[in-house]
């Protein structure tokens, strides 16, 4: 084998202006990279700001981005300038014999761990501040919003829909979603049958939807518009048709709506079970039937 | 036809013949697929007798306990049909059987035995590996076929979520279980200078449990198949068909084959070490398989147990798994992603060996931060096993966790980084040469460093809650498996071709597989990132029509992709089974222990157990001493560890 290196050949200011060109280069296009995910991108990035929560997993991913592109750059700066000025061939010798650097080392462990807990922190942050971040919580949710929760939806999975209840009118059930604009919202989400989950894309809410599990999520909106909701976990045949719409309208919109439907479903509401935060399929009730799980046998209903 | 059967002496040896050999008719896979076949009639007819009057087997029609008895004897048939339980039954039967060695059998019918010559067996794991590769790639082309349009399908949406359901528990159970078989199989004892390793038979052993998982796992499309995906979430996976059955038996039989080739594999590189063949000199491919067997050993268990479970609630009614009975749907995901999540590190941690290995040969310099590296695998496995709840941010469970399993995950990207570092430290002031390996083991960093960075991503609570089961993160896992590991792999067969095949695979052809493959895998999966953040869930069949576009460029990419692997099936057995161009002995001026021996390696490795004398990474001194002395005096003067011989 080849084994006629000489020092000679791989000079200390050899190294250190190759050194100052990756770094020269990579400023340049980090610098430029960042503003344009901040400011140029960053206003559009998903979610959107339909909600607190969606306006904070926006922020989030924005932050985590100008942290994690000069990252991305500053190795494909330093591995295509390798490749680019490191070039060997069978004939030439072999490339300059170090086997590790006390300060580079030390460098990287500390800006990688510094790096990391920095994102750790904020991500800590960023989770409890906005109640949750809009991911389920469970039937017991720690993190809730600094406001009082003004409308409780009720978010029921079966295979292969979401139905809706609204205990604060009369426990009603739809199957559409409206809500109201600044208004800050409890989804209260269950299954009937297998896991599911409730992702409301544009509200920036996600929670699964597990038989006998109440999974408590909360969003504050604050953008009128549509929304889409899809089952996010894979829940049988026809999990890819399980999807709906909903919208954020005013106020006055949705408390005529919620009226109305109120009114109109009255007769199909005192047949449904008495609205509890999970249920229970019937042994019986093929077909979408369900009962408290207090009752799974619908004995009392 | 015969064949040689010799006995060898307990201990570290080799093949060593000490007894006679007799000739007759020897079991292979075919009469192993007989006795299955007979041994899942016999299983199957049982379960009926049992359970056919079962009140829920005629009420559903369906009687998972007799699919599962069948599968258990079909088991025991092909190991039966193999011979692989000739040696304990005749053991326990106070016979002392001849033990078969490694005496070198001319032509392929080797291939299709119970052998127990290392480097058979990884020969046996790389096509097996490479078979259920393509197997579960053509499958994902069937999903990608049908995602061609929004709303007109090609399957329907049963067959589609079949075909998800194949394509992802194998490629993550198949590919997982046997990527330690081709390298860590074949590489390690001739690594670390032995002529053997520990466990032969469960080596062995080991393999032939992926063929039977096979065949049971592709079974599952003419029962129906299993719509709960490679993930098996209880309860859907409770109210699935027998299909599900073979899903969780071939699960569990790879998981005996993980825990057996990791038994072998640990114990052969705690014991088996040539003497001088210190820890600091350690190749990093053992370091790999080393790391993933431990992790294996402590996690795969796990998985064992909740398929347990499942069966048990499928087949005799239990209610572990099922909520409103007793049972919790939380018990099977914390079971799953307690193996699941590591498991993704035991892809990770043999690609990262591997790379590392590879690249100071074409870097012609020594690899930079070797305890950094060493460091940053053990690091990456022992944290593995702490970060499984972030597949679970949004599953209702305790939340007040979610901050630590945050932190967790993020901190796996600091040993993950360590990597990065040996990477581009050995790279600086290199002289590198672009040989087609050496163009894999650098994509490897590109594509890794996707994966990685979007990890961060996907481990921040708040920003999971927008990436959790879309596209998204299917774009991320298969950055940082099939971008890392399969890249990885790629690249070491041709690196090794010459070692295992005597053949130098033709560069041309490789830099056209290379550079097809590297554009198409990035053409398909990039833009898999931005479908999820734009609010595509995973595993749909109809998707919003603004997606659309996006969609048909990955589909075609995949096909790009699967064209360019087709490439490389064609190439290389065209090579191997036709021209065979000769390569010279160690053409990549590796100083590899394994590229010393020459070609073909004896069946017992060496002549003798080496002794070792520098590192194998010391290119560009000068003054190193050759890796080894191939033909010691006095081994046992030396006065290190065993090295394999007793």
């Amino acid at each position: 084998m080849t084994t006629s290196n000489k020092s000679s050949e791989f000079t200390a200011a050899e190294g250190r202006s190759h050194v100052k060109k990756i770094i020269g280069i990579w400023l340049v296009v980090a610098i430029i990279a960042d503003y344009f995910v901040w400011f140029v991108y960053g206003p559009h990035m998903p979610p959107g700001a339909m909600t607190d929560q969606a306006r904070g997993q926006q922020f989030d991913i924005k932050v985590i981005s100008v942290m994690a592109i000069p990252v991305l750059l500053f190795i494909w700066t330093f591995g295509f300038y390798s490749i680019a000025k490191f070039r060997g061939g069978k004939d030439r010798p072999d490339g300059y014999y170090v086997k590790g650097n006390v300060k580079t080392q030390t460098a990287w462990y500390v800006i990688t761990a510094t790096l990391v807990l920095f994102l750790a922190g904020f991500g800590t942050f960023e989770l409890i501040v906005p109640a949750g971040a809009g991911g389920g919580e469970g039937p017991s949710p720690i993190w809730t919003p600094s406001t009082p929760v003004k409308l409780v939806v009720q978010v029921i999975a079966q295979q292969w829909r979401f139905t809706y209840r609204w205990p604060q009118f009369g426990g009603m059930e739809t199957t559409s979603i409206n809500l109201p604009i600044n208004t800050e919202i409890q989804f209260d989400v269950t299954s009937i049958d297998v896991i599911h989950d409730f992702w409301a894309y544009q509200l920036g809410v996600k929670a699964d939807a597990n038989p006998d599990v109440n999974n408590v999520a909360f969003a504050k909106t604050l953008q009128y518009g549509r929304f889409t909701v899809r089952c996010d976990e894979l829940c049988g045949i026809w999990h890819g048709a399980m999807y709906n719409y909903g919208k954020v309208v005013s106020q006055t919109q949705f408390y005529n709506w919620a009226t109305q439907m109120q009114r109109q479903n009255a007769s199909v509401t005192k047949l449904l079970p008495k609205f509890a935060l999970t249920y229970t399929p019937s042994y019986t009730g093929a077909g979408g039937g369900y009962y408290p799980s207090g009752d799974p046998n619908g004995t009392a209903a | 036809m015969a064949i040689k059967t010799t006995s060898f002496a307990s201990g570290g040896d080799g093949g060593r013949a000490v007894a006679g050999e007799k000739k007759g008719f020897r079991l292979n896979a075919f009469t192993g697929l007989i006795a299955g076949g007979l041994g899942y009639l016999f299983g199957h007819w049982m379960g009926n007798a049992i359970a056919g009057g079962y009140q829920q087997v005629i009420g559903s029609g369906q009687n998972d306990i007799a699919i599962l008895l069948g599968f258990i004897f079909g088991t025991i048939g092909w190991f039966l049909g193999l011979g692989i339980l000739n040696y304990p039954l005749k053991k326990m039967a106070g016979i002392e059987p001849p033990l078969e060695g490694y005496e070198f059998e001319p032509g392929v019918m080797k291939y299709f035995r119970f052998t127990l010559d290392n480097k058979v067996v990884g020969i046996q794991y790389l096509f097996g590996m490479l078979f259920y590769f393509f197997t579960a790639g053509l499958l994902a082309l069937g999903i990608r076929t049908e995602l061609l349009s929004p709303t007109n399908h090609i399957w329907g949406p049963a067959t589609y979520l079949e075909i998800v359901g194949e394509h992802g528990t194998m490629m993550m159970m198949m590919m997982t279980s046997v990527v330690m078989g081709p390298f860590g199989n074949y590489l390690v004892p001739l690594m670390i200078g032995s002529k053997r390793v520990a466990f032969p038979r469960l080596e062995a052993a080991a393999f032939w449990f992926t063929p039977a998982a096979y065949i049971i796992l592709l079974s599952a499309l003419w029962q129906g198949g299993f719509q709960s995906g490679w993930t098996g979430y209880a309860p859907l996976s409770i109210q699935q068909g027998v299909g599900q059955d073979a899903y969780l038996f071939s699960f569990a039989l790879l998981g005996f084959s993980m825990i057996t080739s990791s038994i072998n594999m640990t114990a052969t590189i705690i014991n088996y070490r040539a003497p001088g063949m210190r820890w600091s000199r350690l190749p990093m491919i053992a370091w790999g398989m080393i790391t993933v067997a431990f992790t294996m050993l402590l996690s795969v268990p796990i998985l064992i147990d909740g398929l347990y479970v499942m069966g048990l609630d499928r087949s005799v009614q239990t209610a572990m798994l099922y909520a409103g009975h007793g049972g919790s749907s939380f018990l099977w995901e914390n079971l799953f992603w307690f193996f699941g999540h590591p498991e993704v590190y035991l892809l990770a941690l043999p690609g990262f060996g591997l790379t590392m290995e590879i690249l100071p040969v074409f870097a012609r310099k020594p690899l930079f931060g070797y305890r950094t590296a060493v460091t940053g695998m053990v690091g990456v496995a022992v944290l593995s096993f702490f970060v499984w709840q972030h597949h679970l941010f949004q599953s209702g469970m305790n939340p007040d966790m979610r901050p630590l399993f945050m932190l967790t995950t993020e901190l796996i990207s600091i040993p993950t980084g360590f990597i990065y570092l040996v990477g581009l430290g050995t790279l600086w002031r290199a002289r590198m040469r672009f040989d087609v390996p050496m163009l894999f083991m650098l994509a490897v960093f590109f594509n890794f460093l996707f994966g990685g960075i979007t990890g961060v991503y996907v481990s921040d609570v708040p920003v999971n809650v927008t990436v959790h089961g879309s596209y998204f993160v299917m774009a991320h896992f298969h950055y940082t498996i099939m971008g890392q590991l399969i890249f990885a792999v790629m690249g070491a067969i041709y690196y090794y071709a010459p070692l295992y095949f005597g053949v130098k695979l033709n560069e041309k052809w490789g830099k056209i597989h290379f550079w097809t493959m590297f554009i198409a895998f990035n053409s398909t999966f990039l833009p898999l990132f931005a479908l999820g953040l734009l609010g595509m869930p995973r595993r749909v069949f109809e998707y919003a029509a603004r997606l659309q576009h996006l969609n048909q460029w990955v589909t075609v990419s995949s096909y790009v992709l699967g064209l360019s692997l087709a490439f490389f099936v064609v190439t290389f057995v065209w090579q191997l089974a036709v021209t065979r161009p000769k390569s010279p002995l160690n053409p990549w001026q590796s100083r590899g222990l394994e590229w010393q021996v020459g070609y073909p390696i004896p069946p017992g490795n060496f002549d003798k157990i080496p002794v070792i004398l520098s590192g194998p990474y010391e290119y560009g001194d000068p003054n190193a001493l050759p890796v080894a002395d191939l033909t010691p005096a006095e081994p046992s003067a030396v006065g290190v560890s065993s090295g394999g011989e007793i």
